[in-house]
């Protein structure tokens, strides 16, 4: 499991399950069809990753293929992060 | 009514409103006098169809003589609200208060708490803007955002995505404005032993398109089984004046004219009823889409947009949580 793996499955345990572990979520379970999120959790989803991973989390970033699923959120932020440090170069 | 028998259409909301009235009238009846032995009705006029609708309902169950109008308008209410709820008012022939409720909300700091919570995106901002929240369209993404619309002194508008943090401070700030129209409509109903009348229909009652305990609290709600076209019926039939059948839906919560749509539900309330229904009865997206003209895919997305509305109402519904039942056992029916 790669660090940002763990990070955003703490965060859907904290702060989405506020600590149960008694439900399982998979890497590709729906946040939304799931019910683990609503329209003020993907606001608060955002304020965690900006916070967490320094990003700039934009409009058009805001679609569940980006931020739905654990392995959508990895991935997403694997991408943004790689972005980030090409823009660096 | 058979699904198969004729093609899904707005059609099948079609109300019988005389019948439907009487209905209601008998269940008012029943339930004010027997049920929560109050004398009369009050109920909070808005210039909404909802509030007309059941102004009118209460008048054609108990008579004008047991129904109180209460107009509250605040600092951020429409002027055509208070025009037109006077004149349902003086067409029904209640009785009627006015009570500004900006003291109230003021003394609450409500509009401080307001103007902090959009500051927090929009540093800028100051008493002189107007504002509204809005969703982000379910054209764009599943995923609904909300952003204020703040317009300056000068007429420039700017959106700005909220964080959840200034979100739930906007939306927590802007609730006393429904709780403490509740609170008035409850010193009126104490005062004469009346009942209050909720004015939700369907659409809103289903989908927690309401404040909990705010206009979501009330002692009888006559048209929560409606879907909003079939409001507009009832009220027609009942002679509600056809300024308020022609007026837009609108919140009238916010300093800036804000739709229903750009709040809360994904499409206007015709179509939004039609996709409700045909939830509710288990219709293919398909068959909506085509009495609606839309693709088969925007009616799917309605319908998870409903399901997950219905998620969060799901608290809005809910009576306080107990260890036990109290006070339900030795009683002789």
């Amino acid at each position: 499991m790669t660090s940002i793996e763990t990070d955003v499955r703490r965060y859907i345990v904290d702060k989405l399950l506020f600590g149960r572990t008694d439900t399982v979520v998979n890497g590709d379970t729906s946040f939304l069809e799931s019910g683990l999120i609503d329209s003020t959790g993907v606001l608060e989803l955002v304020a965690f990753l900006e916070e967490q991973f320094h990003i700039k989390v934009e409009d058009e970033d805001l679609i569940p293929a980006n931020l739905d699923s654990i392995n959508a959120l990895t991935s997403f932020l694997e991408r943004k992060s790689a972005a980030s440090v090409n823009s660096q170069r | 009514m058979s699904q198969g028998q004729r093609e899904f259409s707005a059609d099948h909301l079609k109300l019988d409103a005389g019948k439907e009235a009487e209905r209601i009238g008998a269940f008012i009846r029943d339930g004010v006098f027997k049920r929560l032995r109050r004398k009369g009705i009050v109920v909070g006029l808005s210039g909404g169809i909802d509030s007309s609708a059941v102004a009118a309902l209460a008048v054609h169950a108990l008579g004008a003589d047991r129904v109180v109008g209460i107009f509250m308008p605040e600092s951020d209410s429409s002027d055509d609200s208070l025009r037109l709820g006077q004149q349902l008012a003086k067409k029904l022939g209640i009785r009627t208060f006015k009570e500004d409720i900006s003291g109230v909300l003021n003394g609450a700091e409500c509009y401080r708490r307001r103007d902090e919570a959009i500051k927090a995106v929009v540093p800028e901002y100051h008493a002189g803007y107007k504002s509204k929240l809005v969703l982000s369209s379910l054209d764009s993404s599943e995923f609904r955002i909300s952003y204020v619309v703040v317009q300056s002194p000068e007429g420039v508008q700017s959106k700005v995505r909220l964080t959840a943090d200034a979100f739930l401070a906007l939306v927590a700030a802007t609730n006393f404005k429904q709780r403490t129209r509740k609170m008035m409509e409850y010193y009126y109903a104490d005062r004469f032993l009346y009942a209050v009348a909720g004015t939700p229909n369907r659409l809103e009652y289903d989908q927690g398109f309401f404040v909990k305990n705010g206009d979501g609290s009330a002692d009888i709600k006559p048209i929560a089984h409606l879907y909003k076209t079939q409001v507009y019926q009832m009220a027609g039939f009942l002679g509600v004046p056809d300024e308020i059948l022609k007026r837009p839906p609108t919140t009238d919560t916010y300093s800036l004219a804000q739709s229903q749509e750009e709040f809360y539900f994904s499409l206007p309330y015709d179509k939004m009823d039609l996709c409700l229904y045909g939830k509710d009865h288990q219709l293919p997206a398909s068959t909506v889409a085509r009495a609606m003209a839309v693709t088969e895919a925007q009616v799917e997305r309605v319908y998870r947009d409903i399901d997950a509305k219905r998620a969060v109402a799901h608290y809005l519904h809910m009576e306080p949580l107990l260890i036990e039942p109290i006070g339900t056992g030795g009683r002789h029916s």
